[in-house]
């Protein structure tokens, strides 16, 4: 595939995903709001909830992140390969050049942040820029550079509060079974099915929401991929990066559950799995398929 | 529905659709003017460095004259280039000239050493850097432009409002040729 197919292709199968998840939250509203009798206004303050949650993390992510990792803002003077990398990548990308930070880490890892091109942040390990030549780095910071063009932030933020949605609506759902809702004695007759479906779903749609977030996580991931070569126009670099990246055993330590998806490789080493049904877990699709796709642009 | 309501109808949605084309035109061409002020912005940078480079590496091979001639007499045609064309050629040029002049700096070890000559020279692969990306955004504006003027049915409004096709910057024969060394 070439790479402008595959960024296509990316981005379809993301919304595809999202339109899925959309259906599952419309589904829920109908089925709950059928058995317990409280209509639209159940699902709208799990929504409300959902989006309270998310909203710190979407505006102040980028502080927050960059605290928890004890990073130093890159200069042109220490950290040249970085810093002209990110301005050349920025002049072909034409979009205004991202704030840069530096972690120091011995592990090879990356992450962008940042809710649109101008509010943007990418940060580097030490370990990073130490270990990988020029034309890998340059390979990296365009795939992150991609991640904020593409807005993956944006959506992983909209895609987190639909999952908290579904998992806010699911808990109220089971609460007010549990404790009993005002009209229930009129409707359970008519119910009855209802009842059982809306059961099910409670229980089950939190776990499908996370599958499908973590799906669209890793179609924006190989996106991001393709986007990074389309700026680069040299898919070997990312690849040879990849490479090192996934020889590098070492875990890095900044990084927490709820930072993972951030960064370029899954920084909890270790965790490769190599099963189907163990990889729908996984927040980044796996190194060798990664390399593989990019190697045949 | 009548017949009147229906053909006004659709008079409006095709003057929105004109509308919104005309406007798509527009912000095009005003991207691509920018695109093309950053290649400017670019070689300019790549001029303003390279009196130091022939400085520093004439210290210690001042007998190398015709190098240092054709860096000069490349830079000079390069600030008087102003159309696409004339740049890319007066640019490609310039890459020739300075590729021979660091094939001259090979020969001298104690030139390569020197902090100077070697952050001068990271410098302007740098900006060589920066001039192709600047190319590369210039190009792909440019086709995102050609391609809108040259679709059905853009094609016959663009003509309309005299949006034409717009240059790519091409590499020139200079760039493709290879570069001698000679000691």
């Amino acid at each position: 595939m070439t790479i402008r197919s595959q960024v296509t292709s990316n981005i379809i199968r993301s919304y595809l995903f999202m339109g899925i998840f959309t259906v599952l939250v419309i589904a829920l509203a109908y089925v709950f709001g059928q058995v317990l009798g409280y209509g639209d206004s159940f699902i709208g303050i799990a929504v409300l909830l959902a989006i309270c949650s998310s909203f710190i993390s979407y505006y102040f992510g980028d502080q927050i992140v960059l605290a928890m990792s004890g990073a130093r803002p890159a200069t042109r003077k220490k950290d040249f390969d970085f810093f002209t990398v990110c301005e050349n990548l920025s002049i072909a990308a034409g979009v205004p050049m991202p704030k840069l930070y530096v972690i120091d880490d011995s592990a090879i890892n990356a992450f962008a942040t940042g809710r649109d091109p101008h509010h943007a942040v990418i940060c580097a390990t030490s370990g990073l820029l130490s270990r990988l030549d020029r034309r890998e780095i340059e390979g990296v910071v365009a795939h992150e550079l991609s991640h904020v063009q593409n807005y993956d932030i944006r959506m992983m933020a909209i895609v987190a509060v639909l999952v908290g949605t579904v998992a806010y609506a699911s808990d109220f759902f089971m609460r007010s079974l549990w404790w009993g809702g005002r009209d229930r004695d009129n409707d359970r007759d008519n119910n009855g099915i209802f009842l059982i479906i809306g059961i099910v779903l409670a229980i089950v749609s939190p776990l499908i929401a996370m599958l499908i977030q973590l799906a669209i996580s890793r179609k924006r991931e190989y996106l991001a991929d393709a986007s990074g070569a389309l700026l680069t126009r040299y898919p070997e670099g990312l690849a040879r990066a990849l490479e090192k990246i996934g020889k590098d055993k070492e875990v890095l330590e900044a990084a927490t559950n709820a930072t993972a998806h951030l960064f370029i490789a899954n920084p909890f080493k270790g965790k490769e799995f190599g099963t189907w049904f163990a990889g729908l877990f996984d927040t980044h699709p796996p190194i060798v398929e990664r390399i593989k796709i990019l190697r045949a642009m | 529905m009548s017949l009147p309501l229906l053909i006004g109808g659709l008079i409006v949605v095709a003057l929105l659709y004109l509308w919104s084309l005309y406007n798509g035109f527009v912000t095009l061409k005003a991207q691509i003017e920018e695109a093309w002020s950053q290649i400017d912005v670019q070689l300019k940078r790549r001029i303003d460095l390279i009196p130091n480079l022939v400085e520093s590496v004439k210290g210690y091979a001042k007998h190398e004259k015709s190098v240092f001639e054709n860096v000069t007499k490349a830079r000079s045609a390069l600030m008087k280039a102003d159309t696409p064309e004339t740049m890319a050629k007066a640019s490609d040029t310039l890459t020739g000239a300075l590729k021979s002049l660091f094939a001259v700096a090979e020969a001298y070890p104690q030139l390569r050493a020197n902090e100077n000559f070697l952050q001068l020279q990271r410098e302007l692969s740098d900006t060589e850097d920066k001039v192709a990306y600047a190319r590369q955004f210039y190009n792909s504006t440019v086709m995102d432009y050609n391609v809108k003027v040259r679709v059905f049915p853009n094609a016959l409004i663009a003509n309309a409002f005299g949006f034409k096709e717009q240059p790519f910057f091409k590499a020139t024969d200079e760039e493709k040729k290879g570069v001698k060394v000679e000691f």
